[in-house]
């Protein structure tokens, strides 16, 4: 009954996107059209992520809702699927992008192409969560790099070229490796079908390779020191909904490749490099938590921020423990709503202000008192204030790697004190003071479109802070999976290596 | 060993009529042809006349090429060997037809354009496309020899066609100079392989081959002839001549060398090295590895500097030649048939890339700077949308086509065990991204510059509409190519024993 509901869901906004393309006439209308054509389109396929979400059975540890059909050659087929794992993403994508939608209503220059951009965007990304085929990931997982290079260089800020080539060239060269890996698996196992993998066990030696492979692709897209430099200039210069898709979306993707491939395929290596691992997320944790307290920029700030709040996933994935793997996804789901909702926020300034330079504000409290409210709540989630949905996220993840290694946890935990420090110092700097700029004396509160954007994101902050099972309870069963392929291939190589020694 | 089916076909009768139909069709239509343009005059109608018969000529070769059909599971060899029709050929020779048939409206724009329509040139490009097919026939070095020079003359000539252009004479001489040279150096080779090989065929090489893999006298012959194809398929360190060709020559003619007369190249080399010197795989390989690092590396890192489109479509093309001999490097079955894909929709990105070239015209003249694009989104959308698509399939990012041909050819690199060529290869197709993602930029993000004429011809724009529509969408049912590419490579090696 359901087999073609993810690919429905997936191409719908393709579908959307040519409709769009093929609107003709007067620029207005053309660009009205396109907004409502845009929002209609996000919003059935939020409708359709609901219903999957609805029928989903979150007690069963395989695949739902799979589809299988011939496309390449015997071997590499058209698979999607969804599990535990992937689904709560499917989600959290499709309702992001209403809320882009709205948050663009606003751009005026080339507003056809623009929606067209962010709908073949949602595509690709919905795609990337469903993809049960390792090459159908891949088209998909590197296909979303051809929007986003435009939403960035066409809407961006002033040093929009110089950011979305970086953006593109970066991520490219972290893909290809992975590319080179996916041959190699083929080559070794004569499917890339990604359930089929998760059961083959790789020999030890390939596992390193490929584990390296992959993890120059994630690393990149996550993105982990010290190949991070790309993010902050990406999320200057691209607009506020391109920010929001970025931080919201883009960047679990590499979370998403880690938890969903290189834990349960390449145990060993996961193993191995497990503490070289958990040395780069302290880095990028303490060290862009301190480069963000030095930034002048708001939205820098918080592109930094984003990093070192990957750095709690990294770690918690590579913790190896229940609590460790459920907590870094659930760090991703709840950063996606909270970055975005700072970003979104970042926006509504700038959209007030025109200006990105915390300098430029100051007092804004004062006339914008709901805005307050919102982002002050946003702020301190994005801290991981006890009662919303980033305490849960950081806290899990440093629970997870306190048994085996506590230096990580305390020094992890370390980094939330910087992030307070960080958060709370833009925050005085924007929004109390005195009310001294010219820019800021007339300006109003939230509107009503603003408030709808901001409300689901309030909502989704304090409840899934005060009740986080309604996330956990979904994915613990997919993420308890991962972790049993990964101790069953740690064990496995271990046994080997007694078998061998005795 | 043999597979030929010569029983029946040695008569020469009929059949072989038949399995010839595309050359003679080619032939005679080129003869005919000839004959009227030098009886019936030179006034414009007649001119027109003779560019839609030639390109009408091509119907048939088409036909004929798939007329045979009932002996696709065969590989028929005729006048001893030394012409071969299999699954291989059909499926090239098909290709080099399609890209003949995309050269004559590409060209009827241009020439009437700039003023320099004669009746020898569908002539010219009728006797060149005679070569390219019968270098996919090629089945041993007497062939070998004859249909790439009957191939190159044409082109020479062609190159050289507006004469009163300083640098179209330039590419003409340098194209003819440097095909001499390497036409010498590739007979040189012919002559040691005939005298250590003790025959002409491609069977009887193979026999020697396997008897003597390593024997020098071979080796030095394959190493020339391999040294001299490499220059017609413009490999590195053997491309000088590609750039200023591409650029020297008329926009069509150098979209025919680039698309056509690649796949001919390609073809004649696969012919040569798979058919012909098999056992000396390991001889042969390093040769190639060396071509494909080079050209890999030479297309990636030259065509940075360019600001001529043609130029960097001939580094460009220099590069991909380089991904090609990756594939032939990994040998088998596998990387043949990744290099007949990456063939097919290359010549679908090639003709694409050059039509909105041919687009590039402005009251004053044609225009080649990639500046001349800036803005073009604002004033040709459709246009820009193509060529953008097209821009991407070369640059191999999924889901468009390029990144299929590209995922085939390394897929054979890494199951051969070349890990370092894959990565290599990769690594190289993210420095090129970044040439063909300029080009987008100047399209999409600069500010409008002078706009180009409009409407462009309607044909031109129906191929490069066709051509992005086949790279768009490839990913939607890419199986029937990569099938088909498949059932040709293997005939290869059937017949090659």
């Amino acid at each position: 009954m359901s087999v073609s509901l993810l690919s429905l869901m997936v191409f719908l906004p393709l579908a959307g996107a040519l409709v769009i393309s093929l609107a003709q006439g007067e620029e207005a209308a053309v660009a009205r059209n396109a907004r409502y054509a845009a929002l209609w389109t996000v919003s059935v396929t939020l409708v359709l992520a609901c219903v999957m979400w609805g029928r989903f059975d979150p007690t069963l540890a395989g695949f739902q809702f799979v589809e299988d059909v011939a496309w390449l050659d015997g071997a590499i087929r058209y698979r999607m699927g969804v599990d535990g794992v992937s689904a709560p993403f499917v989600l959290l994508t499709a309702s992001l992008m209403p809320l882009c939608v709205l948050a663009s209503w606003r751009i005026t220059t080339r507003v056809k192409e623009y929606m067209i951009a962010f709908l073949v965007l949602e595509t690709l990304l919905l795609g990337v969560f469903c993809a049960l085929d390792l090459v159908v990931f891949y088209l998909f997982f590197e296909g979303g790099l051809i929007p986003m290079f435009f939403i960035i260089g066409i809407w961006g800020g002033a040093r929009r070229f110089y950011a979305t080539f970086k953006f593109f060239l970066y991520t490219f060269a972290g893909s290809v490796l992975l590319l080179v890996a996916v041959m190699v698996i083929y080559r070794q196992a004569g499917t890339t079908s990604i359930p089929a993998l998760l059961e083959h066990d790789f020999p030890a030696g390939l596992q390193t390779w490929l584990w390296l492979a992959f993890f120059a692709a994630f690393m990149v897209k996550l993105p982990m020191w010290p190949v991070h430099t790309w993010l902050p200039d990406a999320h200057v210069e691209a607009p506020t909904a391109g920010s929001v898709i970025l931080a919201g979306v883009l960047l679990k993707l590499g979370g998403y490749g880690i938890a969903r491939f290189s834990l349960p395929m390449f145990p060993v290596a996961s193993e191995m490099f497990a503490v070289p691992v958990f040395v780069l997320s302290i880095i990028a944790i303490l060290y862009t938590s301190l480069v963000a307290l030095a930034q002048e920029d708001v939205k820098k700030l918080i592109a930094y921020s984003s990093v070192a709040h990957m750095g709690y996933v990294t770690i918690g994935l590579f913790s190896a423990t229940a609590q460790g793997i459920q907590g870094a996804l659930f760090q991703m789901l709840s950063h996606g709503w909270i970055s975005a909702a700072l970003f979104l926020c970042v926006g509504m300034l700038y959209e007030r202000a025109h200006s990105r330079e915390i300098s430029a504000y100051g007092g804004v409290v004062s006339r914008m008192p709901w805005f307050a409210a919102a982002l002050m709540l946003f702020s301190l989630a994005n801290v991981g204030l006890p009662g919303t949905s980033g305490f849960i996220g950081e806290i899990l993840p440093i629970v997870g790697v306190f048994g085996a290694h506590a230096w990580v946890a305390a020094l992890a935990a370390a980094g939330m004190i910087l992030s307070a420090a960080y958060m709370l110092f833009l925050y005085r700097r924007v929004m109390f003071g005195a009310l001294e700029r010219e820019s800021l004396m007339k300006v109003a509160d939230v509107s009503l479109r603003e408030a709808v954007i901001l409300l689901p994101l309030v909502v989704a902050t304090l409840v899934f802070g005060l009740f986080p099972s309604l996330a956990l309870d979904a994915l613990a069963v997919s993420a308890d999976q991962i972790l049993l392929r990964y101790q069953e291939g740690v064990a496995l190589v271990a046994a080997a290596a007694e078998g061998g020694g005795g | 060993m043999l597979h030929f089916d010569l029983t029946v076909w040695e008569s020469l009768g009929f059949g072989a009529v038949v399995l010839l139909g595309p050359e003679y069709v080619l032939a005679l239509a080129a003869m005919g042809l000839l004959m009227l343009g030098v009886f019936r005059g030179e006034d414009g109608g007649r001119l027109h006349l003779l560019h839609r018969l030639a390109a009408l000529a091509i119907l048939p070769a088409l036909a004929f090429v798939w007329l045979p059909i009932w002996h696709r599971a065969t590989a028929v060899g005729l006048f001893d060997g030394a012409f071969l029709v299999d699954d291989f050929s059909r499926y090239m020779k098909t290709l080099v037809l399609l890209g003949a048939l995309a050269a004559f409206p590409m060209s009827a724009a241009y020439l009437e354009r700039m003023r320099l329509e004669r009746f020898e040139y569908p002539v010219l490009i009728l006797l060149a496309t005679l070569g390219m097919c019968l270098m996919v026939s090629a089945g041993d070095l007497i062939t070998l020899y004859l249909s790439l020079e009957l191939q190159g003359l044409c082109l020479y000539a062609l190159a050289a066609w507006r004469r009163d252009s300083a640098r179209s004479s330039e590419a003409g001489l340098k194209y003819f100079v440097l095909g001499a040279l390497s036409s010498g150096l590739l007979l040189y080779g012919c002559s040691l392989l005939y005298g250590f090989g003790g025959g002409v065929s491609f069977l009887v090489l193979t026999d020697a081959a396997a008897a003597a893999p390593g024997h020098p006298g071979l080796v030095f012959g394959m190493v020339f002839v391999l040294a001299g194809l490499a220059f017609k398929l413009s490999a590195a360190p053997f491309h000088m001549w590609t750039p200023d060709v591409y650029e020297g020559a008329p926009t069509p003619v150098a979209a025919f060398l680039a698309g056509a007369g690649k796949l001919a190249a390609v073809a004649l080399l696969l012919r040569f090295v798979v058919e012909g010197l098999l056992p000396m795989a390991e001889a042969w390989r390093q040769v190639v590895i060396a071509l494909a690092v080079a050209s890999m590396l030479l297309g990636a890192f030259a065509a940075i500097g360019q600001r001529n489109v043609k130029r960097l479509m001939a580094y460009s093309a220099i590069g991909h030649v380089g991904y090609m001999l990756t594939a032939l490097a990994a040998g088998g079955v596998g990387g043949v048939s990744a290099i007949l894909l990456y063939l097919a929709l290359y010549l679908s990105m090639n003709i694409g890339v050059f039509c909105a070239i041919l687009m590039m015209r402005r009251a004053d003249g044609m225009v080649e700077d990639i500046a001349d694009l800036a803005g073009l989104h604002g004033r040709q959308p459709f246009m820009a949308f193509l060529l953008a698509v097209l821009l991407f399939s070369l640059a191999g990012v999924p889901p468009l086509a390029g990144f299929f041909a590209k995922f085939q050819v390394f897929l054979a690199v890494v199951e051969a065990g070349l890990y370092p060529l894959a990565v290599l290869g990769v690594l190289a197709s993210v420095v090129a991204a970044f040439y063909y993602l300029r080009i987008v930029r100047v399209m999409y993000f600069d500010e409008a510059g002078e706009g180009f004429e409009s409407p462009a011809p309607g044909v031109l724009m129906g191929l490069l509409g066709f051509a992005g529509l086949v790279n768009l969408l490839f990913f939607v049912y890419p199986g029937g190519l990569v099938r088909a590419a498949e059932w040709a490579a293997a005939s290869l090696f059937v017949a090659g024993g």
